[in-house]
């Protein structure tokens, strides 16, 4: 009896699987919404299995370039505008207008017809500051980019190093655009002389922030919102100057064995109910009309995104990174 | 040519014992020695902009077109030249617009462009165009045009690398570190395994134990430890840092020699395990101080033991990468460079040559390796004596003394992660909770990814210890064959030096390369077995030598006359005395399979994803408590993997070692 079962259910599963196609999905969005995005697909595609591959954006973008010839993923779901660019640029995208992808506003699609990527929701740069710090350090909160070069702040401030994160270059390349070039290394330059430490990573300021150890820490809005609806005592603040931001994008791997799959999961990735989706952990979406407000959000933040120029950030990025390290990186040593 | 019938014999064993070190040399081979290759020769490719490769025509305001120029012609006819240095890396991208000085995005004139052979590669925007096509464009989208570079081999990237202050102040950085943890650790560990060894103190199993927990957590465990301890705010006993940050080079030296605590200990354990009895009586009966039978005896004893434990711990020092990323600051080290160049910039070839430059100590220290060795005589000879220690109040109670602080250390540090893990927000909200260790809502896997920890571990543990004992085996006690021994040695000194980080980004150029026959590992738990096996090949081949040139080589000699093939003596002799290295080097590779995360961190795939990795990913992402939690699953699981293994030795020793009570 026992082994006739354990065969039909074996027969079975064989059989449901001749009919599923699975899709490995690289991806860079937080592990938390990774079950919640899958879940949300199968309602809707059931014969299609998400295989995830989910790493920091640093990681997936050295994985994907690694495996440029070799390629082992089939489609690229959240993850940066600018990485998905310089695989553009190497002609490892499949070009695909999704179905519906004209919904979208045209920010968020690649302006290549059919469109290399389309993106799916943005992150936006902020300044987390810690009341209960600031407070017993006599540092006022800051409300723009300009203010965290006055002395007051002088070890006070902890940003990521844009030679190893995103959210640094993210800041650095919105600073070039909003000072200009000159003026925006001139800004870094007084900025310079009052942090305290350059982090790996992108969300450590902000974290550090929330644990008391800065006061100030140069950030990503969702990150902070995360931190204070867990307890800490920190405020979100939008820089008066505006914000840099990068988007979260999804494409579809050149050389994919699963093409209509593909194409079948990143269509459904411009609708209406995936950008609700993407709504519960970001303000800003593709889909117009969908943004409801995120809790802990700081108001303003929408407006305050710059018009950001991702070409440039994509064509520019090594020279800066090398200009940025000559500047600050060599300088290690705490004095 | 008829020999007699002995050396017929002698020859057929020579031939076994070499296609042995044959095929296990293949294996080091095929996982290390080609891969790296693959990996090194990316630190020769080099990329330079070939200006000659791009033709433009300018057309007038009334749209007719001049002559055809490249613009390396362009480059020169500016005075001076708009672009000196062309070389870049594989990302660079060039704009053109420079090497026009009267262009504006505004003037009506029209541009033609394009490459001069089909392999001149260049962007509109972000747009890939190649070829000898021309493309015409107005002003404002000629200014979108960016070249990319041509491909070559050189020393270019050497160049770059040492005229970047920047990364070369990093040489210097790691080498000072290396060199202030090693002297450190090695004293440390010394004194600690000497009074494990050589004195009567009490409560050795429970030292011994807490010294070796160090290896049961991933090595930037300590860094959250020392962070929650020493942080400039709000660490627990930030008065005792007076001033100083721990976040740089102090904190990189404390957290250093408390991860590298165990190791050394094993091996300088190892060393003044096995001694000989007869030559302390003599000292003794010589009437020799204690201090100079110290000096005459114990440390010639254990010198090979010394020299290798630094080495060791330096090499682990300069090529470890998750404790300065999570602990050090602004302070740059070597390995954290790879993980900026490679992860942060995608430039492989610069994290290449800075490998290379990790390459130069640990080659060093192989050289200085192998004359030591020529010296080390074997210790315990076919008529050795046990060494039983005799009690001496005073220096027992010293040693105590000196055990106890270490493992305060030691176990002060795990104390605090695990204190770390319960709390829910420190220092906000002091009240305990199990929330941390809800693992599905974190970057990492969950517990699935413990799962697939455990599986690994068990695998390498079995796996490695074959692969690894025989080799130092046949290595050790092959007659002749000295340059394959010597090559051997060098394939099974070389992962030590290999930052777990290489190993992995050369695992990827290696075995994801479809021409690879063995491309079908890739993204198995195979090539995660593999990787880690080879990864930490090092110290259990040193663990396995040290042990193996402890037994005299008039074992084998006897076995030789007596007409012994030599699998007899390895199985009945050799495995039995050295199942103290064998059990450790066992227990060893399956605590660091659990703990490891530079390899593997570029080799799991979804249904490989792994513990340590799941430590890492949730640092990063700020959660903290959680990856102090994971790290804490880490050690119970070790622990328990240890005390099992404990019990194990001491069964089996009892039973294979009896001859030693006898003799």
């Amino acid at each position: 009896m026992k082994k006739f079962a354990l065969a039909s259910v074996l027969t079975l599963g064989v059989a449901a699987q001749a009919m599923a196609v699975e899709l490995t999905v690289y991806t860079a969005v937080e592990a938390e919404d990774l079950t919640r995005y899958a879940e949300a697909f199968n309602e809707d595609h059931p014969d299609i299995t998400i295989n995830w591959v989910r790493d920091s954006t640093g990681v997936i973008t050295a994985k994907l370039l690694a495996e440029r010839d070799n390629p082992q993923a089939d489609v690229i779901w959240g993850l940066a505008a600018t990485s998905l660019l310089l695989m553009k640029g190497e002609d490892m995208l499949e070009a695909y207008a999704p179905a519906g992808v004209e919904n979208l506003d045209p920010k968020f699609v690649d302006s290549s017809n059919p469109p290399a990527w389309t993106g799916m929701d943005a992150w936006v740069a902020a300044i987390c500051y810690n009341t209960v710090e600031g407070e017993a350090n006599n540092v006022p909160a800051p409300t723009s980019w300009q203010d965290l070069t006055n002395p007051v702040y002088a070890g006070h401030i902890i940003m990521p190093n844009p030679n190893s994160s995103g959210t640094g270059f993210l800041d650095v390349s919105s600073w070039l655009q909003i000072f200009g070039e000159d003026g925006g290394w001139e800004y870094m330059d007084g900025l310079h002389a009052n942090i305290s430490r350059y982090t790996h990573s992108g969300s450590a300021p902000c974290k550090l922030a929330a644990a008391g150890e800065t006061t100030i820490g140069v950030s990503f809005a969702f990150r902070g919102a995360k931190s204070k609806a867990a307890g800490a005592p920190i405020e979100i603040i939008v820089p008066s100057e505006g914000v840099g931001w990068d988007m979260e994008a999804t494409a579809i791997v050149a050389g994919t064995a699963n093409l209509e799959a593909a194409q079948t999961l990143v269509d459904w990735t411009v609708t209406q109910k995936a950008n609700e989706l993407y709504n519960q952990g970001y303000a800003v979406v593709a889909y117009p009309g969908v943004a409801q407000a995120v809790e802990h959000f700081p108001e303003g933040l929408v407006d305050a995104m710059i018009d950001n120029d991702f070409e440039f950030a994509a064509n520019n990025r090594g020279a800066i990174l090398e200009e940025w390290a000559s500047r600050y990186d060599g300088k290690s040593d705490p004095k | 040519m008829q020999g007699p019938k002995v050396k017929a014999k002698l020859g057929r064993d020579d031939w076994a014992q070499r296609s042995f070190m044959l095929v296990i040399g293949l294996y080091l081979i095929i996982a290390l020695a080609l891969p790296l290759y693959a990996m090194l020769s990316k630190a020769f490719t080099t990329y330079h902009f070939d200006l000659s490769q791009y033709e433009v025509q300018v057309s007038d305001e009334n749209g007719a077109f001049g002559d055809t120029l490249t613009l390396s012609n362009h480059n020169m006819l500016a005075t001076p030249s708009v672009v000196e240095d062309l070389s870049t890396n594989t990302n660079g991208r060039l704009g053109v617009t420079q090497f026009f000085p009267d262009f504006s995005f505004r003037s009506p004139v029209n541009y033609r462009f394009r490459g001069v052979t089909p392999d001149a590669v260049y962007l509109i925007g972000s747009e890939r165009n190649k070829g000898p096509d021309w493309v015409e464009l107005d002003s404002n989208t000629f200014r979108r045009i960016v070249l990319r570079p041509n491909s070559e081999r050189g020393l270019a990237n050497f160049k770059t690398y040492f005229s970047t202050p920047a990364l070369f102040q990093s040489v210097q950085n790691s080498l000072l570190i290396a060199v202030i943890v090693t002297v450190i650790t090695v004293s440390l560990a010394f004194w600690f395994a000497y009074a494990l060894a050589r004195s009567k103190m009490r409560y050795k199993g429970v030292f011994r134990m807490i010294a070796m927990m160090p290896i049961l957590v991933p090595s930037l465990l300590p860094g959250i430890a020392l962070l929650y301890l020493f942080s400039p705010r709000q660490g627990m006993l930030k008065a005792l840092m007076f001033d100083h940050d721990i976040n740089g080079p102090i904190g990189i030296v404390i957290g250093s020699v408390f991860f590298t605590f165990p190791h050394a200990m094993i091996i300088i354990s190892t060393a003044l395990s096995i001694s000989d009895a007869r030559l302390f009586e003599a000292s003794e009966s010589l009437k020799a101080s204690r201090w100079r039978t110290f000096w005459t005896v114990t440390i010639p004893g254990a010198r090979y033991g010394l020299f290798s434990a630094a080495f060791v711990v330096f090499n682990l020092v300069i090529t470890d990468f998750g404790l300065p990323k999570v602990i050090g600051g602004n302070f740059n080290m070597l390995a954290v460079d790879i993980f900026k160049q490679v992860i942060g910039q995608q430039n492989f070839e610069m994290g290449a040559v800075v490998s290379m430059v990790l390459l130069v100590p640990a080659l060093l220290a192989f050289g200085i390796d192998r004359r030591m060795q020529k010296k080390q005589v074997a210790l315990l000879t076919a008529r050795s004596v046990v060494f039983e220690p005799k009690p001496n109040k005073r220096m027992d109670w010293f040693f105590f003394a000196y055990s106890s602080l270490v493992a305060i250390f030691i176990a002060g540090i795990i104390a605090v992660c695990q204190f770390a893990a319960l709390i829910k927000q420190w220092p906000y909200n002091l009240s305990l909770s199990l929330k941390n260790y809800d693992f599905s809502r974190m970057d990492g896997g969950g517990w699935g990814s413990y799962t697939n920890s455990l599986l690994l571990a068990i695998f390498t543990a079995i796996i490695g210890t074959v692969v690894v004992f025989l080799g130092a085996y046949m290595v050790e006690k092959t007659r002749g064959f000295e340059k394959g021994r010597a090559l051997f040695q060098a394939l099974a000194m070389l992962p030590m030096a290999i930052p777990g980080m290489v190993l992995g980004i050369a695992y990827i150029f290696f075995f994801n390369n479809p021409a690879n026959p063995l491309n079908f590992i890739y993204g198995t738990m195979i090539i995660l077995v593999v990787s880690t096996v080879t990864h930490f090949y090092t110290v259990s081949h040193l663990t396995a030598v040290t042990a193996l040139k402890q037994m005299d080589t008039e074992f084998e000699s006897v076995s030789q006359s007596l007409k012994q093939p030599f699998y007899k003596l390895f199985w009945r002799v050799t495995v039995p005395v050295s199942l103290p290295a064998i059990l450790s080097i066992s227990i060893y590779l399956f605590v660091n399979a659990m703990t490891t995360v530079s390899a593997v961190v570029f080799l799991y795939s979804t249904d490989t994803a792994l513990a340590s990795v799941a430590v890492l990913n949730m640092n990063d992402a700020g959660d903290i408590a959680p990856a102090a939690a994971m790290g804490m699953m880490i050690f119970y699981t070790n622990a328990g993997a240890r005390i099992l293994h404990a019990l194990l030795s001491k069964g089996i020793l009892a039973r294979s070692n009896a001859w030693r009570q006898t003799g």
